[in-house]
């Protein structure tokens, strides 16, 4: 369980790049700049005090009625000798969806920012094979966007009034 | 003890002592209507069905189709259970291609008919988009015997199928529908 101290510390050395801390249930979101986010993750992971060495999942968000702060990512990071999990959060606007890799910390984040690119379409800066990983490659676009529909779209034998539509 | 041979599955033909004279056609009908060997494509809960169909209490084996082949180079019955997503539709073709003529394909369940309740990005609506299906079985997932009512329908097919028939012009239109080479 996160205490007040833990994430008092943590607060003082993200420093600047924290923007606000919020709990969600048991969890402690840090809120970071974009501008910060790689700085602020390989501090967390390399820090020998914080120690959040593993990188558990990590997400896209969409949230079109946010207006300049569309999308989202998330990084849920686990100090495993402590059993201390944070959630590490960054936000952006539409037409900026470069994000920082963080391949060269984490390994496993590979496969996680491809799938983050195949649903969402963030551009993960310094990827090594930025493909998709689990739709088919001939798909033309990011299917979770909440602009598509989640019914398929290429479908033509379904007629409306069938529906209730 | 009196053994009761049922002999209403005889071809037509003209029947004499020690001799029984029919068309061509209906041997090999017979013969490989009795000795299907099916490939279970199986990728969710319909493959547990189908599993249970196979099992002692359904028992496939009463079909001649105890021999389950796992390759498709040696199938005649390709049996498509469950879910196929758009990134296996293609997957699933090849293995369709690799069978040798003649050959046979069950849908078996919502999913591979239709799609099922995945109305989404990422599912095929219906196996009958890359690749020809004999029968359907509709169910969710259908019982096994529904499956083996599909299997006799098959048999029904097998049986009565005219020897030519994939060597005609109709049939390979039919494949070229579909761009299966």
């Amino acid at each position: 369980m996160i205490t007040n101290e833990i994430k008092n510390l943590i607060a003082s050395k993200l420093g600047d790049a924290l923007v606000t801390v919020e709990q969600h249930y048991d969890f402690h979101v840090y809120i970071v700049k974009k501008a910060n986010l790689h700085a602020a993750l390989k501090m967390l992971k390399e820090d020998a005090e914080l120690d959040f060495h593993f990188l558990t999942t990590m997400c896209g968000i969409h949230s079109p009625e946010n207006e300049g702060a569309e999308f989202g990512l998330m990084y849920q990071l686990h100090n495993m000798p402590n059993n201390i999990r944070i959630r590490i959060r960054t936000f952006m606007s539409k037409n900026d969806l470069d994000v920082p890799t963080v391949t060269d910390l984490w390994a496993s984040s590979n496969w996680q920012e491809r799938q983050e690119y195949d649903f969402y379409g963030f551009n993960f800066v310094g990827h090594p094979m930025l493909t998709r990983i689990l739709n088919m490659d001939e798909m033309n676009y990011h299917p979770m966007r909440r602009e598509y529909a989640l019914e398929d779209a290429w479908r033509d034998d379904k007629e409306d009034k069938s529906f209730g539509r | 003890m009196a053994v009761n041979i049922d002999s209403k599955n005889q071809p037509e033909g003209y029947e004499g002592q020690g001799f029984f004279a029919t068309r061509l056609d209906s041997v090999v009908g017979l013969a490989r209507k009795n000795s299907l060997w099916p490939l279970p494509f199986a990728t969710s809960c319909c493959g547990i069905e189908f599993m249970a169909t196979m099992g002692s209490n359904y028992d496939l084996a009463r079909f001649g189709m105890e021999r389950i082949s796992f390759s498709p180079r040696q199938a005649d019955l390709l049996i498509v259970a469950g879910t196929i997503s758009k990134k296996l539709a293609p997957i699933l073709r090849q293995v369709y291609e690799q069978m040798a003529e003649p050959k046979w394909v069950i849908s078996m369940g919502a999913c591979a008919s239709s799609g099922g309740i995945f109305d989404t990005y990422s599912v095929l609506q219906g196996i009958d988009r890359v690749i020809p299906v004999d029968v359907y079985v509709p169910g969710c997932p259908p019982r096994p015997e529904q499956l083996i009512d599909a299997i006799m329908k098959i048999q029904e097919m097998v049986s009565t199928e005219r020897r030519d028939r994939r060597d005609g012009e109709v049939y390979q239109k039919m494949l070229d529908g579909y761009g299966i080479e």
